[in-house]
This record gives structure tokens, C-alpha cells and sequence, in this order.
């Protein structure tokens, strides 16, 4: 019973996850959220920031910018970058918002201006990156985005020498669509791929072999894990013996009047 | 019956893990970062040589802007970072250049600041000498000291250096292989071409930034972000590690941030144990520190004790860029081999091995090498998900419905038939 109460939540969510959002708008703050002004310089150093936080920082031309964010399974991230330039400057200049997950590996934007490039004349520039659906699971060997650390890096790829080090001010947000939580049917990360950033040691000696673990048993193991598929089953069932009824009834002749 | 055999199992499996479980304390990973053991420490080092006399910012001389910036810095400084000012050209007046080219003090000893002192022994600066930037770089990175933490310099200067050799940049690629990890941030005051270049080569060299400060403010701000930059980044520091050229007698590594170096065309190689049902994760990251050719790759590459390639991680890019980086995971098929006999398993040796398509331009020193950054972490393996016993959507209801409708209506059928044949016999 308490299984199919949680399932019957579990549906209600998914039915209002369902719900089509509204079309992708501009992103804006979350109300109450703190301003970050700072930026990392390398992926060890990245200023860890949340979706909704927006962040305010001056930096030079030529800084690489770096900030992280967490992701969680079913989730979609849009950043919006502005870059603006309060000097003039000699020429054309190309800027690129580059995202890589927790293993450093480079993600794909499916949608924004990832590298634009801002006239001579131009004052401001604006990049945004939308990134793919976060997946609960997926092979090692695979390269699609998991649930983890993801690294945004911000920087100017192609601009004329003598406008490197000018001040710039640079506002970015990172807005998330689409809750948590997929269902436990796709799989699950053990481990979030988070960076292990403590300093590393060099092991001397072979590890020794490690007696195996037992396997753990338990009596309901074997049962398909609580979610809403035990609610449309249940009610497929349901269904099933009701028309079941009904076509048995079908056959019998009508009782006359 | 059969529960009555599980819940045995359950108990022996209980059992099991109880008297496992004890002998293995070591191995508990504290997920609590230890606090590091030493201060955040900064040196700024200032150019007093007799070009800082200019008039050239918002109409005021380019060393009063300095030292109002410094008295600024020094007033907001965080009371945990420890800071240190070197000075260079502020005291021989003479015209040997050989003289003038050793004229480098450290006015503010690295330490818990002073407020007053500092800003007295700033007050007195006035523009005198020659330009020896390279010394002073030495000296700075000799002044903060080896440890285990990073460091940062910050290098405040309006003129190329005038002492050469030793060449400022050949300097601050040299204090960058020594191992402490050191970042040498500059800053120019009103930067022509010249000095442009030679602080975006230290910077470049040793992972740092650039400013071309041309007001008070900018000055100031962006000191002040530098400070406090030290102060929330000093702690990440990787272990140093050498790669070796085959992976047999490479180094072992654990989980962990490590850093080395690799030439261009070099192949670095490192080994990982990983046990059954654990899957290791690994990232690379190289710093492009010189001037290379704009089109680059890495390729981060697991392969088996025997050579045959387990899995690749590989990123190429063009353009100007700080480091490019690749990763990868990797676990044991899930049928792994069967425990050796006495009950245990033994872990895997994964080697990695590091290459890159650099190519250098004319002129670009090859050695040291640059640098790499790499992060191995062994966690437990992700299967794969088994399918779905149940069903969901809308078309399973409708498959139900039409299925128990048909059984409903072939059942009274039958019925119906059946009773007419019994009722006629």
C-alpha cells in the first residue's frame, strides 16, 4: 500500500514535470540569490557557484575566468554570459564560453552563441551556451553529460595583442530547467563524477589483494524498484479484468424485458 | 522453504561482513579536507625604477598612483594572508649598469602585515634606478619560500626590463619547473608593446594574468582581487609526479591531483590499480605556457598491462587558449574472472599514458616541458541498469483493456458453447 502511495506521488511529479514548460526566456536571477564576484583561474581553483546565482566579476581581456556548477540527473543548463567592454579597443575580438563536465571533458552546447565575435566598435558582447539533458546513467566508454561537477570557462580565443589586459566586466548566469530526479529505471551513477582535488599520493607498493565482498541478499531484491510503473502495471491490471468483465458480459444473451 | 534458505544466507552474509569489516580501518576516506598548514602568501613587487617619475596617469606620476594602490591593498588585506613587498631600482642612482642591475630590496619581510609599517616604508619610495626584473623575480620566489601551498607574485612595473639576461620570462619559466608552485601575476602601468610582451610571456609561463592598468582604481581593484585571488585559491596544489616513458616501470598512483611536466611529441605514462567493480576516472589537463602553433590536441589514453587500449579520452582546439584537457572512465567487465582461489581479489594495474600534438613555433624553447595536471580518482563502477520488470504509458492500459476484453469475450463464448453442448447431451 505505502509502495503504492509513493508511486502515486512519484506519477503526479513526473505528470507535472511533464507539463510543457513556457519557451525558453531569457534567464533571470533567482529571487534572494547572492551576487558572486569572484573567478577562478584554473579548473583546481573554478569559483563554485549555484544555477540561479548570478555573478558579477571585473577581470582583464585575456583572463581565463573559471566557475563550477553541480548537476543532478533530468536537468537542463542554459548559461548567459555578457562580457562588456568599458575602453575602446583596437579591434575585432572573438570570446567563447567552453563547458566541461567533472572529468574535463568538453560538453556540447545544443543551442546559444558559444563563440561570438564583438566588433571593434562594439561595447558588449553576450554568449550563452544550452546544454544537454543531464542523463542518470550511461557507459563508461560513453561521452554524454552525467550528473556531477560541470566547469564553465570563459575567455577570449582571438583578438589583437595590444588589447590584452584591458579591463572588462564580465556578468554570467547559469539558469537550470526541468527538476531532479529522474526515474531509477535509466540506471544511477555510483558516484557523482565530482573531482577528487586532494593532492594525489604516490603509492610505493602493489595494493594487496582484498578478500571479496559478499553479495548481499535480501528478501525483496528481486522486486522492481518503487516508481510509477507499478502504478500504470497496477492499473493496466485493473483495466484488463474490468474489460475482461465486460466482454464476458457481451456474450450473454440480453435478459428480455 | 526458500525464504527459510535466504534469510541463512542473509545471516552467513552478515556474518561475513562483520568479520570483514574489522581488519580494514585504514582504509576509511575521510571526506573532511584537512586545514592546510600554512598562510596564504603574497609578495607584490614594485618597479621603482626611474620611469615610474612619468606623469602619465590621470595626470599624476606613475609611482604616487602605485602607492596609493599599495596603501589601499594593505588596509584591506585579510588578516590570515601573509604579505611581502620587494622593491626593485629604488636606491642606486649611480649609471653602472652592472651596479644598478643588483639593486633589489624587500622593504616588507613576508609576514603578518604591519599595517603602518608598510605603508610608511611605501611612502618613501622615490623613482630612482634600473629595472631588474628578473633578480627581483628570483628573489621574490626565494622571499615566499618553499612549501606545500601555492604562491603568488605580483609584479607591478611601467618599463622592460633594462638587465637582461637574466631574461624576466626565462626566469619565471625557470621558478615555475622548480616544483613549488608559484604564479607570478603582472600588472603594467601604461604598457608600451615592449613591456607588453615580456609580462604576458612571465604571466603566460607561469599560469597567471595580465593587466594593462591605466587608472588608480584599476590599479587598486585589480590588486586587491589578486590578494584575495591568493588567499581562496593557495590550498590546490598538486602532488609532483614523473611519468615515465613505458608504462612497466611507471609510477603508482591513488586518487588524487597530480602535476608534472611533458616536452612536445613526449609520451608520459602512469599506472593505476583498480579493482573489480570499481571504475576509474582520469583527467588531463596541459597548460600551453609559450607561444605553440594554434592548432593543438592531448590524448589521454587506459590501456591494459599487455598494450591493448581499454579507452581514450582525446580534445583538440585552435586558438588561443590556457590548458586543453581530456578525461575518461573506465570499469571491468561486469563478468569479471573468478577470485583467485584463497578468496581474494587482486587489483588491476590500469596504465595511462599522456601524449600531445603540440607544435612549437620558430624560436620556442622546448624544454621544460609543459605542464600537466592530472586527476585520478578510483570509485565504485556504475552497471548497467537492468530492464524494467513493469510497464508504463498510455499504450500498455489500451494493450491491457483490449487484451481482457478479448479474453472476456472468448471466455463467454466458450462458456456460452459449452453450456448449449451439455444442455443438447
Amino acid at each position: 500500500m505505502r509502495t503504492l502511495i509513493r508511486s502515486a506521488a512519484a506519477l503526479a511529479a513526473v505528470g507535472l514535470t511533464l507539463t510543457p514548460t513556457a519557451a525558453s526566456a531569457t534567464p533571470t536571477p533567482s529571487p534572494g540569490a547572492a551576487t558572486v564576484t569572484k573567478a577562478g583561474t584554473s579548473f583546481l581553483t573554478a569559483t563554485a557557484i549555484t544555477a540561479g546565482q548570478p555573478v558579477q566579476v571585473g577581470a582583464s581581456t585575456g583572463d581565463h575566468l573559471y566557475w563550477s556548477f553541480r548537476a543532478e540527473a533530468g536537468q537542463v543548463h542554459e548559461i548567459a554570459a555578457t562580457v562588456s567592454f568599458p575602453k575602446g579597443r583596437t579591434g575585432a575580438s572573438t570570446w567563447t564560453v567552453d563547458v566541461f563536465d567533472g572529468l574535463r571533458r568538453r560538453q556540447a552546447c545544443t543551442a546559444g552563441a558559444q563563440t561570438p565575435t564583438a566588433d571593434a566598435s562594439a561595447t558588449s558582447v553576450t554568449l550563452g551556451c544550452t546544454l544537454r539533458r543531464v542523463r542518470p546513467w550511461a557507459e563508461p566508454w560513453s561521452g554524454d553529460p552525467l550528473p556531477g561537477t560541470y566547469y564553465v570557462r570563459l575567455s577570449v580565443t582571438d583578438l589583437p595583442e595590444p588589447d590584452l589586459g584591458l579591463p572588462i566586466d564580465v556578468d554570467l548566469l547559469v539558469s537550470v530547467d526541468g527538476e531532479g530526479g529522474a526515474s531509477g529505471d535509466d540506471g544511477r551513477l555510483a558516484a557523482p563524477l565530482v573531482p577528487n582535488t586532494r593532492a594525489g599520493t604516490v603509492l610505493t607498493a602493489e595494493p594487496t589483494p582484498e578478500p571479496v565482498a559478499e553479495e548481499e541478499t535480501s528478501l525483496t531484491g528481486w522486486l522492481p524498484e518503487a516508481g510509477s510503473r507499478w502504478v500504470w502495471t497496477t492499473a493496466g491490471g485493473v483495466l484488463a479484468a474490468v474489460a475482461g468483465v465486460v466482454g464476458f458480459a457481451l456474450t450473454r444473451r440480453p435478459r428480455r424485458p | 522453504m526458500i525464504n527459510k534458505r535466504r534469510s541463512t544466507a542473509v545471516l552467513l552474509g552478515l556474518l561475513a561482513t562483520t568479520a570483514l569489516i574489522g581488519p580494514a580501518p585504514a582504509l576509511a576516506d575521510d571526506e573532511t579536507a584537512e586545514p592546510p598548514a600554512e598562510p596564504p602568501k603574497v609578495e607584490l613587487v614594485l618597479d621603482v625604477s626611474g620611469s615610474m617619475r612619468a606623469r602619465d596617469i590621470d595626470g599624476r606620476s606613475r609611482i604616487s598612483v602605485a602607492q596609493q594602490a599599495f596603501n589601499e591593498v594593505v588596509d584591506a588585506l585579510p588578516d590570515e594572508t601573509q604579505l611581502g613587498i620587494r622593491v626593485l631600482g629604488a636606491t642606486y642612482r649611480g649609471k653602472d649598469k652592472k651596479q644598478g642591475c643588483l639593486d633589489t630590496q624587500q622593504i616588507v619581510p613576508v609576514g603578518r602585515v604591519d599595517r603602518t609599517q608598510a605603508k610608511a616604508a611605501v611612502a618613501t619610495l622615490r623613482p630612482t634606478g634600473f629595472t631588474p626584473v628578473g633578480l627581483a623575480l628570483r628573489s621574490a620566489a626565494q622571499d615566499l619560500g618553499t612549501g606545500s601551498t601555492a604562491r603568488r607574485i605580483v609584479l607591478i612595473t611601467d618599463g622592460e626590463d633594462t638587465c637582461a639576461p637574466p631574461d624576466p620570462c626565462e626566469v619565471a619559466r625557470e621558478l615555475a619547473a622548480q616544483g613549488t608552485k608559484l604564479v607570478v601575476d603582472t600588472l603594467g602601468l601604461a604598457p608600451d608593446e615592449k613591456v607588453r610582451r615580456q609580462l604576458l610571456c612571465i604571466a603566460g609561463a607561469t599560469g597567471g594574468t595580465y593587466t594593462a592598468a591605466q587608472s588608480a582604481d584599476e590599479l587598486t581593484g585589480r590588486i586587491k582581487q589578486l590578494v584575495d585571488r591568493a588567499r581562496d585559491t593557495y590550498t590546490a596544489t598538486p602532488t609532483v609526479v614523473g611519468g615515465s616513458a613505458e608504462c612497466r616501470d611507471a609510477p603508482l598512483l591513488g586518487p588524487g591531483v597530480y602535476t608534472d611536466r611533458e616536452a612536445f611529441a613526449e609520451h608520459r605514462w602512469y599506472r593505476v590499480p583498480v579493482r573489480p567493480g570499481q571504475e576509474l576516472r582520469a583527467s588531463v589537463s596541459i597548460a600551453l605556457d609559450r607561444p605553440v602553433n594554434p592548432d593543438y590536441g592531448v590524448l589521454l589514453r587506459a590501456t591494459a598491462q599487455d598494450g591493448r587500449e581499454l579507452v581514450r579520452g582525446v580534445d583538440a582546439g585552435s586558438g588561443r587558449t590556457d590548458v586543453i584537457s581530456a578525461g575518461l572512465r573506465w570499469s571491468a567487465a561486469e563478468d569479471a574472472p573468478d577470485p583467485a582461489p584463497s578468496g581474494t581479489v587482486t587489483a588491476q594495474a590500469v596504465c595511462l599514458v599522456v601524449s600531445n600534438a603540440f607544435a612549437p613555433r620558430p624560436g620556442t624553447e622546448a624544454s621544460p616541458g609543459m605542464p600537466v595536471e592530472l586527476t585520478v580518482d578510483v570509485v565504485a563502477a556504475s552497471p548497467a541498469p537492468d530492464e524494467p520488470d513493469l510497464g508504463r504509458g498510455w499504450a500498455l492500459l489500451l494493450l491491457l483493456t483490449l487484451a481482457g476484453l478479448v479474453t472476456g469475450l472468448v471466455a463467454g463464448l466458450l462458456t456460452r458453447w459449452w453450456a448449449a453442448t451439455w444442455r443438447e447431451n
